[in-house]
C-alpha cells in the first residue's frame, strides 16, 4: 500500500477524496484551514467540486444540499465555525443524510489561534449523531472513509472531531483503492421539508436510531479495551490523541493499568461498564473538556470507585495535554528538566508584518480619535486583531466573526460615542453584511471602518469574496448613504489627509463607513514568487 | 557502529525564519532511512512574527505523541537565541542545543544578548553557530536556517546526503543561485561545527 507524509487536516482531506467525495465546502479557520487547500488543489485534478464559501453556514448548507442530491459532501471548518453552522447543523440530524455528509470540526484546545477552547464533542450528542476522533493521521483517514460509509448507513450527517496537534502534525498515512463517486438521487420531500409534523416524524426517527448508533460504537474496533487479568487497580478511559500521551507513559510490564481506548461515539456504554466493574480506580484523559468523565462520573460518582481526570484536578481542565502533564496523571516522577536560572525570556507575542497597511490604518484611526474621549474601537478577527498590542493599542473588543458592527450599534444605542467597528473584508462578508444592514436601516450613530486588504490573510492569504469593487457596491446596497462613504489608501504619505477624513465622518452624526484599500503584503508576495515551497 | 534509532528534536525561531522547511527536511531524510516520523507544527496566529516551534519526532519504532515530552529532547535547533533557549525546558540531560546567535530584534524587552548565548554555550556539546555571516557568505542571508541545518547535520541521526537532496528539493523550483547559495549555506553550517 502506497504511504504518503500528511497533515492530520491531509489526512482527511485525502480519504474524503478516496471515498468518492462530490462535494466539498469551508470557511478558512485555523487549525482546520489545510482541510480546504488540500482539496482545491485534489479537485483541480476534475472529479469532484472544491470551494472556498462565504461562511461556515453556507458551507455547511452547500454540502447539505450535495448530500441531499444523493452525493458525498465535505464540509470543515474550526470548532468556533460549527456556531455558525449550528442552525443546518442541528437541523440536518433530522433531514438525515443522503449521500455521506461529514462534518470536520477541529477544535483549538489551549487557544493558539482562537477565541475559546469549546470541544465540538459536545455538538455531536447535543445533535445525536455519531462522532468520530482519530488518534493519529492513519485512523484519520481510515475514520474519515468509513465515516462516509456510516452516514450513508445510518442516514445522518457524521462529525469528524479534530484537534489542533492531529490538524497541525505530518506523518505517514497508508492509503487504500478508491471509491467512485455516487449517482444523482434526490431526497425525500417528507423527510428534508422540516415543518412541524414532518420533523416530529424526522425527530422521532432519530431518536429510534440511538440504540443501533451505540451498538455500533460498542461493535467497532476502534473502541478497543484491552483488560490486565492480573491488576485490577488502575483502568484507563483514553479518547482521541489523548490515548497516545497515555500509551507514550504507560507502562508495559505485568502492573499495566487496563485500557479503553475510544474514537467511536455515542459512548460505547458496555465497554465502558466492562471497564469499570474490573478495575477500583479509573482515570480519564480526553483533550478538550471533560465530556467522557462527566458521563461517567455522573453527578453522584460511581460507589466503591475512584474516577480520575480533569474534574478531579488530576489533569489540567484548561489547555491542551501533553505527554507530561499525561505522565504525571499516571503517577509517574517526572522527567529531569532544566531552566535557564533566573534568566527571563522576553515574550515574543505575534504582531502585524512591518509594512502592514492595518499599522497605518490604525495610527491614523488612533490620531482621529485623540480629540473625541469617551470613544470605543469595537474590532473582530483578523490579522488587525493584533492592533489590540502595542504601539497601536488601537482596539478594544473581538469576540466573534462580524461581532464589531453589532456591539458597535448596541454601544451607540447605549450612549458610547464615538462608537467604531474595525473589521476586515473577509470578516464583513462572512458576517457584517446583515449587522450593517440593520444599522443603515436606523441611521445608527457609528463610524464602520473596513480594512480590505483583498485576502484572508491571518488564515494564510484564502480569496475574499467582500473586497473590493463588490465591497462597494455590498456597502451601498445594504442602504448606507453614497455620500459618507469614503474610500481611504493607508499609506504613511496620506497620514493627515486620512485623519482629517475620519475625524470629519466621526463628527458627522449618523452611520459612516470607511474604507481602507491597500493590499496585504502576504498577498502581494504570492502573487509575485514564481515557484516556492508547497 | 550504526546511527541510534531514535531522535526527539525541537525546531525553534521566529514566524518567516523557515523553520518549517528544515524541519521537512529532516522530516524527509529520515522517511528515506525507513524511519517513521511525527512533526508537530505551528501554523495560523504565531506565524505573524510570534515564537514558532516544532516538534520533529524520528524513531525506528511506533511515535506515540506528537509532542515530545519536556525533559525529552535530544537536540534543540535554534534559528535564533532566544527562541532556541525558550524551550530549555524541553532538553533531555544529555541533549544539546544548535543555535543561531544572531538575535531578531522585533520585541521592545529584548534579552541580554551575551546572557543568552552564555546560558546555551553552558549546556555540555552546544555550539552557537554564527549563522548570518554566514548565509551572507553563502549568498543570502535569508539561508541562516539552512545554516543553522547545516550544523546540525553533526549531530542529526540522517546522513548528511539525504539532507542535502531534501535542501535541494526546497530550493530547486527558485533558480541556480538561490539553490546554490542554501547548499553553499548548508556546507558552511557543517564546516562551523
Ligand atoms: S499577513 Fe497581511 S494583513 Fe496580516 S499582518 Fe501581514 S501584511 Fe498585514
Amino acid at each position: 500500500m502506497p504511504r504518503e507524509i500528511l497533515l492530520g487536516d491531509e489526512a482527511v482531506a485525502l480519504a474524503a477524496v478516496h471515498a468518492g467525495l462530490s462535494g466539498a465546502y469551508s470557511y478558512p479557520g485555523t487549525p482546520a484551514s489545510e482541510v480546504m487547500e488540500f482539496l482545491l488543489a485534489a479537485a483541480a485534478g476534475g472529479g469532484f467540486r472544491a470551494a472556498w464559501s462565504v461562511n461556515e453556514k453556507t458551507a455547511f448548507e452547500e454540502a447539505l444540499g450535495c448530500s441531499f442530491a444523493g452525493k458525498r459532501a465535505l464540509v470543515s471548518f474550526k470548532h468556533v465555525g460549527l456556531n455558525v453552522a449550528a442552525d443546518p447543523f442541528m437541523s440536518s440530524a433530522l433531514t438525515g443524510a443522503g449521500g455521506g455528509l461529514v462534518v470536520v470540526s477541529a477544535d483549538d484546545p489551549g487557544m493558539h489561534s482562537s477565541q475559546n477552547e469549546q470541544d465540538s464533542r459536545f455538538y455531536a450528542r447535543f445533535a445525536q449523531i455519531p462522532c468520530f476522533e482519530p488518534a493519529d493521521h492513519q485512523a484519520a483517514y481510515d475514520l474519515t472513509r468509513e465515516a462516509f460509509d456510516h452516514s450513508e448507513k445510518v442516514g445522518l450527517p457524521v462529525m469528524v472531531r479534530l484537534v489542533t496537534r492531529l490538524a497541525h502534525s505530518r506523518a505517514g498515512v497508508e492509503i487504500q483503492a478508491a471509491r467512485p463517486a455516487n449517482t444523482l438521487r434526490l431526497g425525500s420531500r417528507r423527510a428534508w421539508t422540516l415543518l412541524p409534523s414532518n420533523a416530529r416524524a424526522q425527530f422521532r426517527r432519530l431518536l429510534d436510531l440511538q440504540p443501533s448508533l451505540v451498538r455500533y460504537a460498542e461493535a467497532s474496533p476502534w473502541n478497543s479495551l484491552d483488560l490486565n487479568p492480573a491488576d485490577r487497580s488502575l483502568g484507563i478511559i483514553a479518547s482521541g490523541i489523548a490515548a497516545n500521551y497515555v500509551r507514550e507513559n504507560r507502562s508495559a510490564g505485568p502492573d499495566r493499568p487496563s485500557l479503553l481506548q475510544l474514537s467511536v461515539y455515542p459512548l460505547p456504554e458496555a465497554l465502558i461498564r466492562e471497564l469499570v466493574a474490573h478495575c477500583r480506580t479509573i482515570l480519564v484523559v480526553e483533550e478538550g473538556y471533560p465530556f467522557i468523565e462527566r458521563e461517567v462520573k455522573g453527578m453522584f460518582g460511581l460507589p466503591g470507585k475512584t474516577v480520575l481526570g480533569k474534574l478531579s484536578g488530576h489533569l489540567p481542565l484548561m489547555g491542551e495535554l501533553t505527554p507530561e502533564a499525561v505522565r504525571a496523571a499516571l503517577g509517574q516522577e517526572p522527567l529531569p528538566r532544566r531552566d535557564t536560572a533566573g534568566l527571563k525570556l522576553a515574550a515574543r507575542p505575534p504582531q502585524l508584518c512591518l509594512g502592514c497597511p492595518h499599522g497605518d490604518a490604525f495610527k491614523a484611526l488612533n490620531e482621529a480619535l485623540e480629540g473625541f474621549p469617551g470613544g470605543n474601537v469595537f474590532s473582530d478577527i483578523g490579522c488587525y486583531t493584533l492592533g489590540y498590542f502595542a504601539p497601536y493599542d488601537a482596539i478594544d473588543t473581538c469576540v466573534c466573526m462580524g461581532a464589531s458592527l453589532g456591539m458597535a450599534r448596541g454601544a451607540a444605542e447605549a450612549g458610547v460615542f464615538p462608537s467604531v467597528a474595525v473589521i476586515g473584508d473577509s470578516t464583513f462578508g462572512h458576517s457584517g453584511i446583515t449587522p450593517l444592514l440593520g444599522a443603515a436601516a436606523v441611521d445608527a450613530n457609528m463610524v464602520v471602518v473596513i480594512l480590505d486588504n483583498g485576502t484572508v490573510a491571518m488564515t494564510g492569504t484564502q480569496p475574499s469574496f467582500a473586497a473590493g469593487g463588490r465591497l462597494l457596491r455590498i456597502i451601498e446596497g445594504v442602504g448606507v448613504d453614497p455620500a459618507r462613504i469614503r474610500v481611504l489608501t493607508p499609506l504613511p504619505k496620506n497620514h493627515r489627509e486620512n485623519v482629517r477624513l475620519l475625524r470629519e465622518e466621526i463628527a458627522r452624526p449618523g452611520l459612516s463607513v470607511v474604507v481602507f484599500v491597500r493590499e496585504c503584503l502576504e498577498e502581494a508576495k504570492k502573487k509575485t514568487k514564481t515557484g516556492g515551497l508547497s | 557502529m550504526s546511527a541510534p534509532a531514535r531522535q526527539d528534536i525541537i525546531l525553534a525561531g521566529v514566524g518567516g525564519q523557515g523553520i518549517l522547511s528544515i524541519a521537512a527536511a529532516i522530516a524527509g531524510a529520515a522517511l528515506k532511512r525507513g524511519l517513521n516520523v511525527k512533526q508537530a507544527e505551528v501554523h495560523g496566529m504565531a506565524q505573524r512574527g510570534g515564537a514558532v516551534q516544532s516538534h520533529l519526532r524520528l524513531s525506528a519504532d511506533r511515535i506515540w505523541s506528537d509532542l515530545i515530552p519536556r525533559g525529552g529532547a535530544d537536540l534543540i535547533l535554534g534559528v535564533e537565541p532566544l527562541e532556541a533557549l525558550r524551550y530549555l525546558d524541553y532538553l533531555a540531560p544529555e541533549g544539546r542545543i544548535v543555535a543561531s546567535s544572531k538575535p531578531h530584534l522585533n520585541i521592545p524587552d529584548y534579552p541580554d544578548l551575551e546572557a543568552i548565548l552564555g546560558e546555551i554555550r553552558k549546556i555540555p556539546g552546544s555550539v552557537v553557530v554564527e549563522a548570518e555571516s554566514l548565509a551572507r557568505a553563502a549568498g543570502t542571508a535569508r539561508a541562516q536556517n539552512i545554516v543553522i541545518l547545516g550544523a546540525a547535520s553533526r549531530f542529526l541521526i540522517v546522513d548528511e546526503a539525504g539532507l542535502r537532496e531534501n535542501v535541494r528539493g526546497l530550493f530547486e523550483k527558485r533558480g541556480e543561485s538561490v539553490l546554490a547559495a542554501n547548499l553553499k549555506a548548508f556546507d558552511l553550517g557543517r564546516g562551523a561545527v
